[in-house]
């Protein structure tokens, strides 16, 4: 195919360079530096789309990445990606890409017939339609909704590309290289301040490259080629092309997402990473990031063949892609006549401009009526013709309130429709860094107002629309924001003078009339383009109560589409406000959030893309012995723990039962090493822990072990663990293992901010020791084995004290502490020989069978005896007595955290909710955790709810399920039956003590 | 992500970081001589400063030490950062800045005076 509607204007294409891309199927050629828009548009090629409810065809609206309607499928298989722009994809040899959100094809739609039914897909639709009955919800509506709202496919293979991140610092930012920009970045740069430039686009330049301006009397690319040399000289500028500035968070945080191979084709740079997310922590930052075109609001406003204007003056000046053989223009400002002027240029017809405004006098406009083009004034398009390309319009006068048509209507032949409704300045970052938008009646438009960071905005951003604003502002801002950082004096080189032409005001017009009132008929007036939305889905909204602008758009869906409502915003807010008569700024704007444009999953995982390097995996010194002998593992936090060890043919059930016994009758072993452990030092360390736990530890003796709750200041458990004395004024405490980092800080925090005086330091040591748990009948018989210096008689090392000596060679520490009610040794060494003693011990062990287990084992075996897991058993909102445990709080010791909550009104009534044993009258039932309870079986509506299970298992050694709950007056009611509920299944349960197994703790000493 | 300068180490990102509440909190000496209500003032009440707030951090991934942080909550601009037992004074241009959104909010919510670390 030839591309027909290819020129010899375009400046930015190299012609002589061939690129053969499919598009829906069919083959066609580009050039090189064409988009995959600029090219279909050279071919001919508008309809690129249907919409998202109605599947009406759309066209390519846009020539940038505010476009909403040229959205597609790029490539197939596994890198194939969903949703891109066209406008944004730049042409390379085979590129590959479909129409989304269209079947069989987008020339004929089967769900177009939504089109036909289009008055029920009203604003609210769905919360309308999808309603009642509740049953319907998953089974039908759902599925219905999911189906019609796709847009593109995810690729269901493994992404094979690699992605990656940077961190830098920089002293100056500049977003955007328009002219503004690139003067910002030159001033800035020249102080040799560290620079970073970023741009969207694959060349700087911005407007420049679309429009034909003229610069100190020379056209303006030969200012922009100077200033990238420029730039380029300099070695403390960064320049970043294809880098899409998405995020702008606090205190000059900005992200940035750089598609560094995109442009070669999938799979081209196999050593480059295809994305980049870049993270700049800037001192200073200019916003530069240019303006938006607002496309007016008339009846059909949506054919293929409509387009933004300066779209129109970007395929044609930029590209060499005519958009029509004839167009008619369609404004209410002075900036489309210099659209119309280049397009009569590059030879296309057109015929006729309609301005909305009833006087037109400026130089623009008077210069294109010098080009022989019609311009009729006050007039507006009241309807247009045509299907999947727009055919003519119907134009007239029209009233200058909106409210009607006014003249006759008169019909004009054309094939292309470039329409402009003035200039939103694209203030999305300002607006991420929370800085404050003022409503400039005069340009009818959302423009920066209070900054709340080290920011400056220069250029159209600013709403100084004039390119000679734009070089001053931005030289202006770049020099100020060296200096701020210390480089430079502040004062800009004087600016490149440009060649401005002044233009009149525009005119604020929001709705165009039609033959009928808006909404009334077939005719649609479309403000956003992707989601369907229509001025009279605004209207209906308005009438309907939505009167607040986030209210209005949410229930229109109004800016939620993947445009994120660049071009619909303001045009929706204006209609609202004219339906409820009042000011813009008086319903005020929504508030823009990251990130500008989408932004690829596998950018933001960075090198994490396959999970493996998503988060840190903490793994103790005997995980490489667990994974060899076919552990299961269970994260914890950031740790990987031994969760069970089957054996052949075993399921976690089977393990279980096994472990479990060969710790009652034998031996098991441990992996305990994740414990949190901090080292307390320092002539008050007694006295402090003395303030942190609940117990009394100045009289511990050294060489003993003592268990201890921490709470917080309102009297609730926040964790728990033994800590041991080593010496007077030396303290080894152990906490649980996802606690490990907050006990530390809030230890520190006391330490600090209120008892300053106190002499303790504390260390984490959590990975400096492994931790082997060996419990078990035999386990005294392997320690002496182990350690035959040692004695490990009851009476030499009773339960409760810790025994320094030298274990399988090794130096260690021996704590007799126990967490399953057996006889049981907690084994510390340096982590270095973690892996020393856990050989050893399973090598000597293995005349005693000795068994691994893990944390599963270790929860059954816990429970059986009613010992809590903190974050399990409690929530944060248990004191110890809910627990049963008033025997660990000091009654005569002082003061401690949390104490004085005791006597509280809320911490001491009688029937809070209290740790209890539960067990099912049929005792094979396993109770589900989490499940609720209630006294009674059958309840009134809402249920009075009087608790839960928090744990819950089979007990394999004693034959039956046991569960721990949190009851209400559960101490009082001991022997009570209730019920427990589980997703319509009621369990008749036994209120009895949590202690399960050996109550009377004759097992410990073996 | 916030940008802190802990008074120890410099300037660091905020994921380095743990948020402590509000600063200037003291723990009542004899808490046994409290009401429940001077007690509950103590553990539960804190102020909900609209404007600039002082606030306790820990520098967890760093120096392990715990500082105050003076932060402006509309625009999270960091007006100062000084270390535990101090309370400087705040520039006056500071504490009297208006938030952007409202004016009159700002003035109403001055900062809470309290006395000691």
């Amino acid at each position: 195919m030839t591309e027909k509607f290819r020129t010899t204007q375009g400046t930015r294409v190299d012609r002589s360079n061939v690129i053969n891309f499919t598009f829906n199927g069919k083959n066609y050629t580009g050039a090189k530096g064409d988009t995959l828009a600029s090219a279909l548009v050279a071919n001919g090629v508008h309809l690129v789309g249907r919409s998202f409810k109605t599947h009406r065809p759309r066209g390519i609206l846009t020539a940038g990445s505010e476009e909403p309607n040229a959205i597609i499928q790029l490539e197939t298989g596994p890198r194939s990606e969903p949703n891109v722009r066209a406008t944004q994809i730049e042409l390379y040899e085979g590129l590959t890409a479909k129409s989304v959100n269209c079947w069989p094809s987008v020339n004929f739609d089967l769900a177009a017939v939504n089109s036909v039914a289009s008055r029920i897909f009203v604003a609210g639709f769905y919360y309308k339609t999808f309603m009642d009955p509740k049953s319907m919800w998953m089974t039908v509506y759902e599925p219905i909704i999911r189906r019609m709202a796709g847009l593109g496919v995810l690729p269901r293979e493994k992404d094979p590309d690699t992605y990656d991140h940077m961190n830098e610092f920089c002293e100056v930012m500049v977003v955007g290289a328009g002219p503004a920009g690139l003067s910002a970045a030159l001033e800035a740069g020249r102080t040799g301040a560290r620079v970073v430039l970023c741009d969207e686009q694959p060349e700087f330049g911005g407007s420049l490259l679309n429009t034909k301006q003229i610069i100190d009397g020379k056209p303006a690319q030969e200012w922009v080629d100077t200033a990238i040399a420029e730039l380029e000289s300099m070695d403390n500028v960064r320049l970043l092309k294809r880098a899409n500035a998405f995020g702008y968070y606090d205190h000059n945080y900005i992200t940035v997402h750089e598609r560094r191979t995109d442009h070669f084709g999938p799979g081209a740079k196999p050593g480059l990473s295809k994305h980049r997310i870049w993270h700049f922590r800037a001192k200073q930052v200019v916003l530069a990031t240019g303006s938006h075109e607002r496309p007016l609001v008339f009846a059909d406003n949506d054919r293929p063949g409509i387009m933004l204007a300066n779209a129109g003056q970007a395929y044609a000046n930029r590209y060499g892609a005519l958009p029509g053989r004839r167009g008619v223009i369609f404004t209410n400002n002075d900036s489309a006549y210099s659209v119309a002027i280049d397009l009569v240029d590059a030879g296309m017809d057109i015929p006729t401009i309609i301005d909305l405004r009833e006087i037109v006098d400026g130089d623009l406009p008077n210069a294109a009526r010098q080009k022989g083009i019609e311009v009729l004034t006050g007039s507006g398009i009241v309807a247009t013709l045509g299907r999947k390309r727009v055919t003519g319009v119907e134009v007239a006068t029209v009233s200058s309130d909106g409210s009607k048509i006014t003249g006759s209507k008169r019909k004009i032949d054309c094939d292309t429709i470039l329409t402009s409704g003035g200039w939103n300045p694209a203030v999305h970052l300002f607006s991420q860094s929370i800085g404050k938008l003022r409503y400039d009646e005069e340009k009818i438009c959302f423009v920066p107002n209070i900054s709340s960071q080290n920011e400056r905005t220069v250029g159209a951003c600013k709403g100084s629309f004039d390119l000679q604003s734009a070089l001053d502002e931005g030289a202006a801002a770049g020099a100020a924001a060296a200096m701020d950082t210390g480089f430079g004096k502040g004062k800009a080189k004087a600016s490149p003078k440009a060649l401005v032409v002044e233009e009149k005001a525009i005119k604020a017009y929001w709705v165009v009339p039609t033959d009928h009132p808006v909404g009334q008929g077939k005719r649609k007036h479309y403000v956003d383009y992707q989601h369907d939305v229509t001025a009279a889905d605004i209207m209906l909204a308005a009438r309907e109560g939505m009167h607040s602008v986030e209210h209005m758009k949410r229930y229109t869906t109004t800016g939620m589409a993947t445009d994120q409502g660049k071009l619909s915003n303001v045009n929706g807010l204006a209609i609202l406000s004219s339906q409820l008569e009042k000011d813009i700024p008086k319903v005020g704007t929504t508030t823009f959030r990251p990130p500008y444009t989408p932004v690829n999953f596998g950018a933001l995982a960075g090198r994490g893309i396959n999970g493996d390097l998503a988060d840190p995996v903490r793994r103790t010194s005997m995980y490489g012995w667990h994974l060899e002998n076919g552990a299961t593992f269970e994260p914890v936090g950031q740790w990987q723990r031994a969760w069970y060890y089957p054996k052949a043919g075993e399921d976690m059930d089977a393990a279980v039962a096994r472990e479990t016994a060969a710790l009652r009758d034998g031996v098991g072993i441990l992996d305990a090493s994740t414990l949190g452990k901090i080292d307390i030092q320092g002539k008050d360390a007694a006295q402090f822990l003395n303030l942190v736990y609940t117990n009394a530890w100045l009289k511990l003796p050294v060489g003993s072990c003592r268990y201890g709750f921490m709470l917080k200041e309102d009297g609730m458990v926040f964790d728990d663990g033994v800590t041991s004395r080593l010496g007077e004024n030396h303290f080894h405490m152990t906490t649980t293992t996802g606690g490990a980092a907050g006990v530390l800080d809030w230890l520190e925090e006391y330490l600090q901010t209120e008892w300053p005086d106190l002499e303790v330091y504390c260390t984490s040591v959590t990975e400096e020791w492994s931790t082997l748990s060996i419990g078990g009948p035999k386990a005294r018989q392997l320690l002496e084995e182990l350690a035959p210096e040692m004695d490990f008689s009851n009476e030499a090392f009773p339960f409760m004290t810790w025994r320094e000596g030298e274990v399988a060679g090794v130096p260690a520490r021996v704590f007799r502490i126990s967490f399953t009610g057996d006889l049981s040794y907690e084994i510390n060494v340096r982590n270095w020989h973690g892996l020393h003693l856990w050989k050893k011990c399973m090598e000597l062990g293995e005349k005693y069978d000795i068994t691994p287990y893990g944390t599963e084992t270790m929860h059954v075996l816990r429970a059986e005896k009613g010992f809590v897991i903190i974050g399990q058993e409690t929530d944060g909102t248990q004191t110890p007595q809910d627990l049963g445990m008033d025997w660990i709080v000091a009654k005569k010791k002082g003061d401690f955290i949390g104490r004085r909550s005791f006597t509280r009104e809320d911490t001491a009534r009688e029937n809070r909710k209290q740790l209890v044993g539960l067990v099912t009258e049929n005792p094979k039932e396993v109770l589900e955790e989490g499940a609720q309870l209630t006294y009674e079986r059958v309840n009134p509506t809402p249920a009075p709810m009087v608790g839960h299970v928090t744990s819950s298992y089979w007990s394999p050694n004693l034959g039956h399920s046991i569960a721990m709950a949190l009851v209400k007056d559960g101490h009082n009611r001991m022997g009570q039956w209730i019920y427990a509920h589980d997703r319509g299944k009621v369990t008749k349960v036994k209120i009895v003590s949590p202690v399960f197994y050996d109550p009377k703790g004759e097992r410990r000493d073996g | 992500m916030l940008y802190i300068k802990c008074p120890w180490c410099g300037e660091r990102d905020e994921t380095e970081y743990h948020y402590g509440g509000e600063a200037h909190i003291v723990r009542p000496e004899n808490p046994d001589e409290l009401t429940d209500a001077e007690w509950a003032e103590y553990v539960f009440m804190r102020t909900n400063t609209k404007g600039v707030h002082r606030e306790r951090w820990v520098h967890s991934d760093g120096c392990r030490r715990w500082f105050n942080v003076a932060r402006n909550t509309v625009t999270n601009e960091i007006v100062s950062v000084y270390k535990t037992g101090e309370k400087p004074d705040l520039p006056e241009a500071v504490t009297t800045k208006p938030a952007p959104a409202k004016k009159a909010a700002a003035k109403k919510a001055p900062v809470k005076k309290k006395e000691g670390a």
